[in-house]
C-alpha cells in the first residue's frame, strides 16, 4: 500500500497533520490504535497556561519567551519563538477554515469553566462552551443550572458554589423527558453520548426547550451539562432559539461529547479531502534503511506493507499507548526511538498526587526538526508530533492541545517543503 | 512490542482503565437501553463474574458480537471476546428450536434445496411468516434470503476439471450462502479468479464456519465443524500448496479469530493463507499488475463496511479494487453497523433494535441513486435489501459484471 505519508495515531495532532497533507493533495493513511484521547476533551484547546515555575500565563505569545530558556527540549522551543507565533496563527486559521469555530485567541488566555465550577485559563474554545475574559467577574448576576435527573457525571451544586465566590446566584434544576426515564433502566451507563442522542432529537429539544423557557425564571443565561450537541453544535442554537435566552454548556465528566464530534468531524474531514483512515489496527514493525523508515507492518494487514515517503509518529502518551512505561523503563513500542526519562523510578512520580510527577514530562527525544532518534542516529524521514513528544508537561503547564496541534501543523509543513515527488499513481 | 506478554489475561482485561469509549460506539447500546454495553457486560462484570459466577448477567445475549467495541477500545481489550466468552461459560438459558433452526445452516440448507422454489414460496406467504412468528418468535417482517435449486457445490463438480489448466490454485471457501442461496457469487468468483489466472478449488470437505452457531449458544457443534474446517484447511495449505480465499468477510473472521479466540482452536500455522478473495487480488495486482480488461459499464455503487470487515480491517482492499474500475462511480458510506448480525435480527425480539440500528444507513442510501451497495457480508446483504430499494452485490460480483 503506497502513500505519500504515513501518519501512526488518529488523535488531534495526526488528524490536523493529515488534514494539513491532504489539503495539499498528498495522499496519506492514518492507523490509530482505537479511538483517541479528544474523547476527553474538556472543549477548549490550550495553549501555555502556566510557566514552570507555576507563574500564571496571560500571554502566551510573550510568555514562550521565558519558557524557551528554561525548557530548551520543550517543543515549543524546538519552533522557536518566531515559528512558535507563525504556527499559533496557522491554528487559528486552520479551526475556522475546516468549519470549526472557537472563541478566543493567542494574545489573551481566557477562562473555562470545569466540571466541578473552577476557572481556568485556555486558549481557543468551541462556541457552545461558557467562556469568561477574567477569573474575578463574570458578566452575569442570576444564571438556572439545568441536569437530566439521574445524571452522574455533572455535579450543579459544585458549579453553583465555585460560581457563588464571583457573586453569581444560580438555581439548579433537573429536568427529564419520557425517552430518557426510557434510558434510566440502566443507570451505571446513563452517560453524555446516551442521552445526547435523545436530546439531539427535534422533537425532545423542543420539549427541553419549554422546561428550560419555564423553569429558568430570571436567569440571565441557561447551563446545561454537555450532554447535548453530539449531532451539531446548531443543537445548542436551535435551543436558544426556543429558549428566548443565551444557552451555554459546561464540560461533564468523559466521554466528551464535544471531542467525539471533534474527532468524528476531522475524520470525515481527512476522507472527504481522499485520506485513508484505518481504525483499531496497530503498527507492529517498521523496515529501516539507509536512516530512513522504508515500510510499515501492522497488525490486521500483516505481510501487505505500508510504504512512504514520510512517516508521523503521533501515538499520544501513556494512555494511547505512544510510550509504555514498565518497571524498569519507558519505551516507545515501534521503533524503539530514544526516549527522555529519568533513569531513577523513584524520581517518576511525588508522592502527593496534585505535584507535578516526572513521568508528565517524559517523552521521545527528537531533533530540532522533530526527527525520531534510534540508536544514536537520526530517522530523517521519521517525524514525532503531539502527546508522546519530549520535554513538556501538559497538565501543569497546561500546553497539551496547543504542542498538538502546532507540532502537527509545522511537520506537515517540512514534509510539504521536501523535494517530495509525486509517485501515487500506483497506489498498491 | 506484544502487549500480550505483560498481560495476565488473553483477552487484556486488566487493561481496561474504564474509559468507555467502547460503549460510546456500541451500536446496540445505542439502540436498546436494556442491554448494559460492552465495558459492563464486559470487563466490568468480568470482575465480578470472576469472584462469583452468579453475577452473569442474561442481558448479555443482547452483544451481537460486532466487535466494534474492540475495535474503538484505546487499550487493546478484546471486550467482545469476554463478552462472548462468559456467554459461553455461564449463560444457563438453553438455545431454543428457533435458534436450532437458524444457526444450522448447513443441516436446514440440504434440506430446503431439492424443494427451494417451493420453500421460497412458502416463506414469503403472510400467514406463514405470521405462524413463524407466534410460533418460533422469528420476526414476520423480516424477508428470508431464497434458497436456490442447485448448490454452488453440485454446479463447481462440472468445473473441476477445467480449473485445473491454471499455474496458481486457490481452495474457495464458500460458506453456506453462497453454496445454498446465491451461487451466482461463487460462479463470480471462478469467472474474476480466471481471469486474473487462477483456478478455483474446493476444500476437501467445507462445513458451515459456524458463526452462527457461536453467537446461538451450540458451542459442541461449533467446534466439530471447525475441527473438520481446519482439518481442510491445512490439507490445502500445507499438502496442496493452495492458499485459502472466501467472499463471506464474517466467514473469515470466524475461522482466523474466533477459532482461536472463542473455540481455543489453533490456527497459527496455517492463519496467514486464509484470507479474503479482496484481499488475495489486492497482493495478485501489487506484486504482478493488474491485467484485467474491463468493459466500458458505467456504475455508480456505495461501499457498506461490514462490522467483521471494520474488525479485520480490510475494506480498504474491496474499495481499492472497486476503485480501479474504469466505469465506476464510488461512495464510501461511513462505517456503521446495519443491525442485522447474523441471525440476531431474525429474532423477535430484536427486531425493532436490529432496524433501529441500522435506520440512519438506510436513509444515507435512500437519499442517492446507487446502481448498487457493495459489502461483503450476507447478512448485510439481506439488511439492506430489505430495509432500502437497492440491490446489494459483493465486490467480487461488481468485478464479474464489469469484466470484458
Amino acid at each position: 500500500m503506497k502513500f505519500d505519508t504515513i501518519i501512526i495515531g488518529g488523535g488531534l495532532a495526526g488528524l490536523v497533520c493529515g488534514i494539513k497533507l491532504s489539503q495539499q493533495g498528498q495522499r496519506c493513511v492514518i492507523i490509530s490504535s482505537g479511538q483517541s484521547a479528544l474523547h476527553f476533551l474538556s472543549g477548549s484547546f490550550d495553549l501555555l497556561n502556566s510557566l514552570p515555575d507555576g507563574t500564571a500565563v496571560e500571554n502566551p505569545l510573550t510568555a514562550v519567551k521565558e519558557l524557551i530558556p528554561l525548557e530548551p527540549d520543550h517543543p515549543y522551543a524546538k519552533l522557536g519563538e518566531e515559528r512558535f507565533k507563525e504556527r499559533v496563527k496557522e491554528a487559528e486559521r486552520f479551526f475556522s477554515e475546516i468549519g470549526i469555530p472557537l472563541k478566543g485567541n493567542s494574545d489573551k488566555n481566557h477562562y473555562r469553566i470545569t466540571p466541578i465550577g473552577t476557572l481556568k485559563r485556555t486558549w481557543l474554545t468551541l462556541s457552545e462552551f461558557i467562556t469568561c475574559g477574567n477569573e474575578h467577574t463574570l458578566p452575569w448576576k442570576e444564571i438556572a443550572i439545568f441536569n437530566p435527573v439521574g445524571f452522574l457525571d455533572f455535579y450543579p451544586s459544585f458549579v453553583a458554589d465555585e460560581l457563588r465566590k464571583t457573586g453569581i446566584q444560580s438555581g439548579i434544576h433537573e429536568f427529564s423527558l419520557p425517552e430518557l426515564d426510557n434510558l434510566r433502566r440502566n443507570p451505571s451507563e446513563l452517560r453524555s453520548t446516551h442521552i445526547a442522542r435523545i436530546l439531539d432529537k427535534e422533537n425532545n429539544l423542543h420539549s427541553l426547550g419549554e422546561i428550560l423557557k419555564e423553569k429558568s425564571g430570571k436567569a440571565e443565561i441557561i447551563i446545561l451539562p454537555a450532554c447535548l450537541g453530539l449531532s451539531s453544535p446548531e443543537v445548542i442554537k436551535t435551543l436558544e432559539k426556543i429558549v428566548g435566552k443565551p444557552v451555554y454548556l459546561i464540560p461533564t465528566i468523559p466521554p466528551s461529547i464535544a471531542g467525539i464530534r471533534v474527532q468524528q468531524y476531522l475524520k470525515d474531514y481527512f476522507q472527504q479531502l481522499g485520506g485513508i483512515f484505518m481504525m483499531g489496527d496497530s503498527v507492529l514493525k517498521a523496515d529501516i534503511k539507509d536512516n530512513l523508515v522504508k515500510k510499515v507492518y501492522s497488525y490486521n494487514h500483516g505481510d501487505i506493507p505500508f510504504e512512504s515517503n514520510h512517516v508521523v509518529l503521533a501515538t499520544g502518551s501513556y494512555f494511547s499507548r505512544g510510550l509504555i512505561a514498565t518497571r524498569e523503563e519507558i519505551l516507545e513500542p515501534i521503533f524503539n526511538l530514544q526516549v527522555s526519562y529519568l533513569k531513577e523510578r523513584k524520581d517518576w512520580y511525588t508522592e502527593n498526587i496534585f505535584e507535578p510527577q516526572g513521568y508528565q514530562q517524559f517523552g521521545v527525544a527528537t531533533t530540532s526538526e522533530f526527527q525520531g532518534i534510534s540508536n544514536g542516529k537520526t530517522i530523517r524521514n521519521l517525524f514525532v508530533a503531539g502527546a508522546i513528544l519530549e520535554g513538556f508537561n501538559p497538565i501543569k503547564e497546561g500546553s497539551g492541545g496547543g504542542v498538538s496541534i502546532l507540532s502537527a501543523l509545522d511537520i506537515a509543513d517540512k514534509i510539504l517543503k521536501n523535494e517530495w515527488v509525486c509517485n501515487c499513481n500506483n497506489t498498491l | 512490542m506484544q502487549l500480550q506478554q505483560y498481560a495476565i489475561n488473553k483477552d487484556n482485561f486488566e487493561q481496561c482503565i474504564k474509559c468507555t469509549i467502547c460503549t460510546v460506539y456500541c451500536p446496540v447500546a445505542a439502540a436498546n437501553p436494556d442491554y448494559p454495553g460492552p465495558k459492563q457486560a464486559g470487563p466490568d462484570g468480568e470482575r465480578l463474574r470472576l469472584k462469583k459466577a452468579n453475577f452473569y448477567d442474561e442481558a448479555l445475549k443482547y452483544c451481537i458480537n460486532c466487535k466494534r467495541c474492540e475495535v474503538a477500545c484505546p487499550s487493546n481489550v478484546r471486550i467482545g471476546d469476554i463478552i462472548q466468552t462468559a456467554r459461553i461459560k455461564y449463560s444457563k438459558k438453553k438455545p431454543a428450536l428457533r435458534d436450532f433452526i437458524l444457526s444450522h445452516t448447513d443441516l436446514v440448507g440440504t434440506l430446503a434445496t431439492p424443494f427451494a422454489p417451493l420453500v421460497n414460496t412458502f416463506l414469503d406467504i403472510k400467514p406463514v411468516k405470521k405462524a413463524l412468528d407466534r410460533t418460533l418468535k422469528i420476526d414476520h417482517r423480516r424477508s428470508f434470503p431464497g434458497y436456490s435449486s442447485q448448490t454452488f457445490e453440485s454446479w463447481y463438480k462440472k468445473q473441476a476439471a477445467e480449473q485445473l489448466q491454471y499455474k496458481t490454485q486457490v481452495s474457495y471457501f464458500h460458506g453456506c450462502y453462497t453454496n445454498y442461496n446465491y451461487p451466482q457469487l461463487g460462479k463470480d468468483l471462478v469467472k474474476v479468479m480466471n481471469a486474473c489466472g487462477v483456478g478455483v478449488h474446493l476444500l476437501t470437505k467445507e462445513k458451515c464456519c459456524g458463526v452462527a452457531l457461536i453467537s446461538n449458544g451450540f458451542l459442541k457443534q461449533a467446534k466439530k465443524q471447525a475441527e473438520v474446517n481446519m482439518h481442510s484447511i491445512r490439507k490445502s495449505v500445507l499438502e496442496d500448496n493452495r492458499p485459502v480465499i472466501a467472499t463471506s468477510s464474517s466467514c473469515i473472521f470466524t475461522i482466523r479469530d474466533e477459532y482461536p479466540h472463542l473455540l481455543d482452536i489453533k490456527n497459527s500455522d496455517v492463519r496467514d493463507q486464509v484470507e479474503l478473495a479482496t484481499r488475495y487480488l489486492y497482493r495478485l495486482f501489487r506484486e504482478k499488475g493488474n491485467n484485467l480488461q474491463y468493459n466500458d459499464k458505467k456504475l455508480k455503487v456505495a461501499y457498506h463496511t461490514p462490522c467483521h470487515m471494520e474488525k479485520l480491517g480490510w475494506s480498504y482492499y474491496s474499495m481499492e479494487l472497486l476503485r480501479m474500475i474504469p466505469g465506476i462511480e464510488l461512495k464510501i458510506l461511513s462505517s456503521q453497523c446495519c443491525g442485522i448480525a447474523g441471525t440476531y435480527g431474525f429474532k423477535k425480539e430484536n427486531y425493532t433494535t436490529s432496524q433501529e440500528i441500522g435506520s440512519s444507513l438506510f436513509e444515507t442510501i435512500e437519499k442517492d441513486d446507487f446502481d448498487y451497495v457493495v459489502t461483503d457480508c450476507e447478512t448485510c446483504k439481506w439488511q439492506i435489501e430489505m430495509s432500502t430499494s437497492r440491490k446489494c452485490e459483493h465486490p467480487v460480483s461488481i468485478l464479474a459484471k464489469v469484466l470484458k
